[in-house]
């Protein structure tokens, strides 16, 4: 199927749902809210006309100061069977950073949304395991935000001090373990000098 | 100690950590698994030692200053990862790709395609226990990567295609080279079978391990020969034909029960078609430029060079890239097939020379997402052939 009719499929399907259809370089592109995404989502996937049980691709897109509404969940969805696709984009304000998590569709999601909840914020409802997933636990902001400054803003990780004198009390040990290691007491005091 | 706080002790579960320092990882992946006796009854897979944040420099940098940024994320076959970022860009701003252009493309595509396979064949057998095959898969993989430098000057970090087609053209003793490969490598092929088809322990170890059936392979996302060895015909050359391959012939093999033999037996056949279709792309190789005419790049295009002499250079630079009149606003979702799976690229443009988002759809991603699901009630050292068979370079997970 063309992907223009199966936008206007959506269109019939979900009447008030769909704000915009846009083509570009022959890719179809639905705008939608994101009140009843899940719906929109299983009916993709089971009607038998559509098929769309290959969830390509799913990232946020950050729109500060262009667009009224901030975010934008983008779901590239193909049809194996059939051969066609649709690409979604969903809607989500700063002020409401939630939308309905896909996982229960297709289970490869859980991972995509684990990634723009942590580069963007965006929090996934009814998702099983939400938290970073690239950058580690207790990481301050979302990189991927336009005003998120491109070298992180000088600010140092806070796990990166308590990584940092874990290494140095190890560095007390000798390979067998022995506590003080002998030869590394002129070496551990040179450490401390350059960091203090 | 009586009989009941036994009872309980037995049914605790054990934790191990596996990685990141593990060999058998395939780079730095953790895995934290949790094992009743020697079954897996959970796994946690730990991600992003390696991310360099190449979303968010690519918002930054020009679309060909991203290109090099593309040969560090599949670092193995990064000739593909090339081929299909310059596809994207292409296909963003509506540039037409010259016919030789875009078959020395699915050439040195396939040939990433071999050596990927190559290093995933030689590491997959290391892991499972059968040494030899390292060497044997080296011995050939160096060939190609002698030929990337003969055609571009590296051989791992590529860079060999600009956007509007390849940075230089291939030289006739290139071809003559890489025809002797071809004539040569079908045997080597049937030696790696020789040497592990017949093996009573490569097959106890891979036949019925990591089952996943068709159904849960699409629903988890799995791409590549890592999905068709369900038996799910999904090949993006054959469903979205890019470059020349619709103009050449070759079949995807298809497995049947989706375990870690009928894994590697998919990539097996692949290595003979790749090796077909890299003979086609030398016979029909036809003349003519190598490089759209109008396409922008760090290298200027022959027809806007005398227009910049005039000009100094680094202000013509920067006018020729930011003041295109292609540059357009939209978003296109472009994919490719490498070596691992589907790798794609959704670009969202605001009219500017940069991209304003780029993300990367990677398949070691994804795959490694699927871990969790295929791992469950396998022995633990069966977890090890699972990771190697669904083909995994961390390089390209973290991005």
């Amino acid at each position: 199927m063309e992907p223009l009719e199966i936008a206007e499929l959506l269109k019939q399907r979900f009447p008030g749902q769909v704000i915009e259809i846009k083509e570009f370089r022959d890719q179809v592109g639905v705008l939608l809210k994101k009140g009843q995404i899940l719906d929109i989502c299983r009916w993709l996937h089971d009607d038998s006309r559509l098929q769309f049980n290959h969830l390509a691709d799913l990232c946020g897109v950050d729109y500060l100061g262009k667009r009224d509404c901030r975010f934008e969940v983008v779901y590239n969805l193909y049809s194996i069977p059939l051969r066609h696709w649709i690409r979604l984009r969903a809607q989500v304000p700063e002020e409401d950073c939630k939308i309905d998590s896909v996982t229960s569709i297709w289970m490869g999601a859980n991972w995509h949304e684990r990634e723009c909840y942590d580069l963007f914020g965006i929090e996934f409802i009814g998702h099983p395991d939400l938290k970073r997933i690239l950058l580690p636990e207790g990481w301050e902001g979302h990189p991927l935000r336009k005003d998120y400054p491109l070298d992180g803003g000088g600010k140092n990780w806070s796990g990166y001090e308590e990584i940092r004198n874990k290494t140095k009390d190890l560095r007390q040990y000798d390979f067998y373990g022995n506590y003080p290691d002998p030869t590394k007491v002129n070496e551990l005091k040179d450490v401390e000098g350059k960091d203090g | 100690m009586d009989s009941n706080e036994s009872a309980a002790r037995a049914f605790e579960p054990y934790e191990i950590q596996m990685g990141p320092q593990h060999p058998a990882t395939h780079g730095v992946l953790k895995l934290d698994l949790e094992l009743d006796g020697e079954t897996v009854i959970g796994c946690k897979p730990t991600v992003g030692f390696l991310h360099r944040g190449v979303e968010k420099l690519s918002e930054n940098l020009t679309y060909a200053q991203t290109l090099p940024l593309t040969d560090r994320l599949d670092y193995i076959a990064s000739m593909a990862n090339n081929v299909v970022y310059s596809n994207a860009v292409e296909t963003l701003l509506g540039i037409e790709v010259p016919e030789r252009a875009k078959f020395i493309r699915t050439m040195v595509m396939e040939m990433a395609r071999i050596t990927g396979h190559l290093l995933w064949l030689a590491t997959h057998a290391l892991d499972i226990g059968a040494m030899t095959v390292f060497l044997y898969c080296f011995r050939e993989r160096e060939q190609l990567l002698d030929l990337f430098e003969e055609v571009c000057g590296a051989r791992l970090t590529t860079s060999y295609t600009c956007i509007g087609g390849v940075r230089q053209d291939v030289t006739g003793h290139f071809l003559e080279t890489l025809h002797k490969f071809t004539e040569e490598f079908p045997s080597r092929v049937r030696e790696y079978e020789t040497l592990i088809d017949q093996n009573r322990i490569w097959l106890k170890r891979t036949q019925g391990v990591g089952i996943v059936s068709a159904e849960d392979a699409v629903s988890l996302g799995l791409t590549g020969p890592s999905l068709r060895a369900s038996g799910v015909d999904y090949d993006v050359r054959k469903h979205l034909p890019f470059d020349a391959y619709s103009e050449v012939e070759f079949e995807v093999p298809i497995g049947k029960r989706g375990d870690v033999y009928d894994r590697y037996r998919c990539r097996m056949e692949e290595l003979l078609q790749s090796n077909g279709i890299i003979r086609q792309c030398i016979e029909k190789l036809p003349p003519g430029p190598i490089k759209a005419d109008d396409a922008p790049d760090l290298v200027m295009p022959l027809s806007k060079k005398c227009v910049l002499a005039d000009a100094t250079l680094t202000s013509g630079v920067i006018k020729l890239v930011e003041d295109r009149k292609h540059y357009m606003e939209g978003d296109v979702y472009v994919s490719g097939e490498c070596p691992k799976g589907e790798l794609g690229f959704y670009f969202v443009s605001d009219g500017k020379g940069r991209p304003y988002r780029m993300h990367i759809r990677s398949p070691s991603y994804i795959h490694i997402g699927a871990l969790p699901f295929l791992c469950k009630g396998q022995m633990v050292a069966d977890v090890i052939a699972i990771i190697g068979s669904l083909d995994v370079v961390l390089g390209e997970c973290d991005r």
